[in-house]
């Protein structure tokens, strides 16, 4: 009788681990990330297209800062010349915050739906992380700026 | 072709599910019903399995003691490793199942001069914490698709496994090290003869298959990637039984999560039981207090005697006719 409850209780703590994901998330209809791409300057744009192909900048837009960081940083080049041949500045605050200024609601959306833990942020960034309600104006290269 | 069978099968269930999704585009069979299926034969297999374990026979103590056992009190006793209490046999299993102790000694038999050694196979003890535990880090981490929020643990584990910052995305170290594992598990079973004589090609299935789904969800993260915020909602799709269609994401992705379905199905039924088995092993399980006490067989049934004071109370008379000798103590006692 002993060893029936144990193995029950055994099963039971086994099954119950695996059912975790299911029972955490029972009732829970929608949850997708409401990505924003309502900006002034996306709103202005005849074509609303990003600097590459959605598909590849969902997939792979770290890749790309990658070697854009490096690209600037080790060799003082600027210039990135995208797949339909069009010259962009590589800059993060620049050129993808230029248009996508609404970083809480773009950058972290996904981010934090996936728990990506990115340390982009200590240096760009439209908002000032040690003091996050004061919204640094677009353009306004936080990166070598005093962070008082 | 104990090795290049299972090798084919991984490969071909890599092809079948790059076809299929590829350019076939059998998106719902390999984003919704196979790992529904594959998830509930998973866990009934694992019932099935341990029902059957629990109904077999353990009418002895037979745990396996590897020193002193409990004896008088001036004599120390190996307490984890001849335990005679449930404390002992609960410290005996947590190292067992978290550092694999039996691994670590005595799996090697070699030939010194003329007599034959036990030694330790330190190789294999440290090949198989680096994949076990690499697995446990993954499984772990992959957690960050099926909840949402993400606990904090599990965001403070996927941090401290890639704080290296190697490259963005950034390397996780569990990625590196099971392959490692993997492969040195691999390697093993090629390079020591004795253990590629008795290696049969269910010990390579799943060694090819785990590197295969490694291999895959690297390949996911640093080659063709995917993008993981729609993988995740295919995830909480799955669980929270409300399907979201998976057809924008990468074929990489039904590669990798086909692989991991087949192993859902096939572990129940394979070797790989023992990461439940290793619960149930009697002779790791069971206190050592044979001497302490009486351990009666459970299923013993009354069984009838017949003692030979009742056949010479039966027979008696006649053994006497014939001039038998009785039993003087019988006769006494019944008179």
């Amino acid at each position: 009788m002993t060893k029936k409850w144990t193995i029950g209780i055994f099963v039971v703590i086994l099954i119950g681990i695996f059912a975790i994901p299911f029972l955490v998330n029972a009732g829970r209809v929608d949850g997708d990330p409401d990505v924003s791409l309502d900006t002034p300057q996306i709103n202005a744009l005849e074509v609303k297209e990003c600097i590459e192909p959605t598909d590849y900048m969902r997939e792979s837009h770290m890749v790309l800062l990658d070697e854009w960081r490096n690209s600037v940083v080790r060799d003082g080049n600027y210039e990135y010349r995208s797949q339909s041949g069009q010259i962009y500045e590589m800059s993060l605050d620049e050129t993808c915050l230029g248009c996508h200024s609404n970083q809480a609601d773009f950058c972290d959306k996904c981010h934090e739906y996936s728990s990506v833990d990115l340390y982009c942020w200590q240096c760009h960034g439209t908002i000032d992380e040690e003091n996050p309600n004061a919204v640094i104006e677009n353009g306004d290269d936080v990166l070598f700026t005093e962070k008082a | 072709m104990k090795v290049v069978g299972p090798l084919i099968v991984v490969l071909a269930l890599v092809g079948i599910a790059w076809c299929c999704t590829e350019y076939l585009h059998w998106y719902a069979l390999f984003g919704l019903v196979i790992p529904y299926v594959a998830f509930a034969l998973f866990i009934i297999g694992l019932i099935v399995r341990i029902v059957r374990w629990a109904r077999s026979a353990v009418p002895f103590r037979i745990p396996t003691t590897c020193g002193q056992q409990k004896s008088f009190s001036w004599i120390k006793q190996a307490k984890l490793d001849n335990p005679s209490s449930k404390a002992g046999v609960f410290g005996r299993m947590v190292l067992e199942v978290l550092t694999f102790r039996s691994l670590f000694r005595n799996n090697k038999v070699e030939k010194r001069d003329s007599k034959l050694g036990y030694t330790s196979a330190k190789w294999l003890f440290i090949g198989a914490l680096l994949f076990h535990w690499s697995m446990l880090i993954i499984i772990l981490r992959h957690m960050r698709l099926v909840l949402d929020p993400v606990p904090q643990f599990f965001q403070i584990l996927e941090q401290a496994d890639g704080f290296l910052q190697i490259g963005l995305p950034l390397l996780y170290i569990s990625d590196v090290l099971i392959v490692v594992g993997l492969g040195f598990l691999l390697a093993r079973r090629f390079a020591i003869k004795k253990v590629r004589y008795i290696s049969l090609s269910v010990d390579f299935f799943p060694l090819f298959l785990l590197l295969g789904i490694a291999i895959s969800g690297i390949i996911m993260r640093y080659g063709f990637r995917v993008d993981v915020a729609g993988v995740k909602e295919v995830m909480l799709g799955l669980v929270t039984f409300h399907p979201v269609p998976a057809d924008q994401l990468s074929t990489i992705l039904f590669v990798h999560l086909f692989l991991v379905c087949t192993l859902m199905v096939y572990f129940p039924w394979s070797k790989l039981m023992h990461a439940p088995g290793v619960f149930f092993s009697p002779t790791r399980n069971l206190a050592n207090n044979s001497r302490a006490v009486r351990h009666v067989n459970p299923w013993n049934y009354p069984v009838k005697v017949h003692t030979y004071a009742e056949y010479q109370e039966e027979y008696g008379e006649k053994m006497k006719s014939v001039g038998l000798p009785l039993d003087p103590e019988v006769v006494s006692t019944n008179g």
